[in-house]
């Protein structure tokens, strides 16, 4: 096989965050997280579910170009109102984008400013409070930097481990953020006091260049590892099956 | 028997200046654009709008119609920011609600159920708690769990648009998602959905399984036949989203001149006008 691309790598690390999900709903927004997501149903996870990303659950993945009216594998119906049912449900791990994450998880994609009257308005909070506080949620940040890894989110849209603290048993009794991938390494929150941690290091990437592009201080462990290499068998299912026609690299913007 | 058959300005008559209108859809999908628009060129002001918001809030925003708007996201889809909605929040120009999805799903039920809030863990911890005061906890008499206790959102109107209906006001969805249009009706005090046909009962059957006919005449108070009601946002089967007069839309939040020129062809004008507008923009007949 030929070099491994950033992309990939960034591929089989989101795969690795449904690792050990069973047969439960992988929810992932943008393509690397989808590429993964298909990945790991292909390879390790099996019974993993997923959708077309509307109203159709899937019995075999689509490559990354197909167009919208291409014929499915359709398995199940899954329209939004039964979504709401899923993830209240906790049968979900969603892998969401963020504007803004801190050190305890709390992620922000609503608005910049003040939320009374905000600097620049975003998505609005859509469904981060409820994934959170229901179900496991991981995020996967495409370019990190001290923007996005900020000391204090400024809406708190997916809620992180202080605050479910702080929001008490019922806020807490199915929370989990698992991890977080971005395209220096992957982060996750297994500290005593859920902090951010580095979990592993992509190829070629330091320590001190994620804590470089992060606001708040990161744990870095002292047996910090390489972030899983592809195996060729990865390789072959994200070039020749899921992606053809290597989308997955503009989304890092390389 | 009750023929509910009304025109756009009809169901305008209908409303009045500070109700809280339920739209249904979602995003910028089979909205029902055609009564937004009739109410767009009425006098009706200080409206409260509750959706899963697309381009209807963007425009009820951009016109001063809408005083308040609650919501769980407002989005274009294919152009993931509204920018008139963005535009009205920033400037500060209307109240907002901002719920979670689910949570909004919720208070809908609610008011269907007639309940005065539905429990529910989403919104705990979250910032929803913070910016909405109004929004309590509930302790369960039952476990002792602390919970969101949603409250209900009642509707003095639900306007939806749907694929077919019958003149005494069932309708029929024929895409792979009624999104929440059956709570939006049962949570509002008058239901009126317009839809590309009318059809008569038994021309249901014909159109889809019975399972698609979604909305029962209990809850519906007027039907408007509105062909392409839904363009410029998508109503599948029938036709898809039209792309480029949504980019052209999303433009103009940010260029005055450009907002009076796309209200003038694309707002002030006649539905009949309209209807061969939009048939010739998305078959790529016209700019």
């Amino acid at each position: 096989m030929t070099r491994v691309s950033l992309a990939e790598t960034c591929v089989v690390a989101c795969a690795e965050a449904w690792r050990g999900d069973g047969e439960i709903l992988a929810s992932p927004i943008g393509l690397i997280p989808t590429l993964g997501s298909r990945l790991a149903a292909l390879t390790f996870e099996p019974d993993l579910v997923y959708t077309d990303g509307d109203a159709f659950q899937l019995a075999a993945p689509q490559a990354s170009d197909a167009s919208s009216d291409a014929s499915k594998a359709i398995e199940a119906w899954m329209p939004f109102a039964k979504m709401f049912d899923v993830v209240w449900a906790g049968k979900r791990h969603v892998m969401m984008g963020a504007t803004q994450v801190d050190r305890f998880g709390n992620q922000n994609i609503a608005c910049i400013g003040p939320w009374a009257k905000p600097k620049a308005q975003l998505l609005g909070v859509r469904g981060a409070p409820g994934n959170t506080v229901n179900h496991t949620t991981s995020y996967f940040i495409p370019q990190h930097s001290a923007r996005v890894f900020v000391e204090a989110v400024d809406c708190v849209s997916g809620v992180g481990y202080d605050r479910v603290a702080l929001a008490g048993p019922a806020a807490g009794k199915f929370h989990e953020i698992r991890c977080v991938v971005t395209n220096l390494a992957v982060l996750d929150f297994e500290t005593p006091d859920h902090s951010m941690r580095i979990r592993s290091l992509h190829p070629g990437v330091t320590a001190d260049a994620v804590q470089a592009a992060t606001g708040f201080p990161l744990i870095v462990p002292p047996d910090v590892i390489e972030t899983r290499a592809p195996t060729d068998e990865d390789l072959r299912l994200v070039r020749e099956l899921l992606d053809p026609k290597s989308l997955r690299d503009a989304e890092l913007g390389t | 028997m009750t023929d509910k058959r009304l025109t756009e300005e009809d169901v305008v008559a209908e409303l009045r200046d500070g109700m809280t209108i339920g739209i249904g859809g979602w995003g910028s999908r089979r909205k029902p654009m055609s009564i937004v628009r009739a109410i767009l060129r009425s006098d009706l002001k200080d409206l409260t709008i509750v959706s899963y918001g697309g381009p209807d809030v963007g425009m009820l925003c951009a016109t001063g119609k809408a005083r308040k708007v609650v919501y769980g996201f407002v989005s274009l889809d294919t152009i993931p920011l509204e920018p008139h909605f963005r535009a009205a929040r920033q400037n500060g120009t209307i109240e907002a609600m901002e719920l979670d999805e689910g949570m909004l799903q919720l208070g809908l039920r609610a008011a269907a159920w007639r309940v005065s809030f539905l429990p529910c863990r989403a919104g705990l911890g979250s910032a929803i708690m913070e910016n909405n005061p109004s929004i309590k906890t509930v302790t369960s008499p039952y476990d002792g769990e602390e919970l969101v206790a949603m409250p209900a959102l009642p509707l003095d109107a639900a306007l939806l648009h749907a694929n077919r209906a019958d003149a005494r006001g069932d309708a029929q969805y024929l895409g792979p998602d009624w999104y929440f249009d059956d709570l939006f009706a049962m949570a509002a005090q008058r239901t009126f959905v317009s839809c590309e046909r009318v059809v008569e009962p038994a021309g249901f059957a014909s159109e889809g399984a019975p399972e698609t006919i979604r909305i029962s005449r209990l809850w519906t108070d007027g039907v408007v036949e509105a062909p392409f009601g839904a363009h410029f946002t998508h109503c599948v089967p029938d036709y898809g989203r039209d792309e480029a007069l949504q980019r052209e839309y999303a433009a103009t939040a940010k260029d005055a001149d450009a907002w009076e020129s796309f209200r003038t062809k694309w707002i002030d004008v006649p539905e009949p006008e309209y209807r061969r507008l939009a048939e010739a923009s998305l078959s790529g007949a016209a700019a």
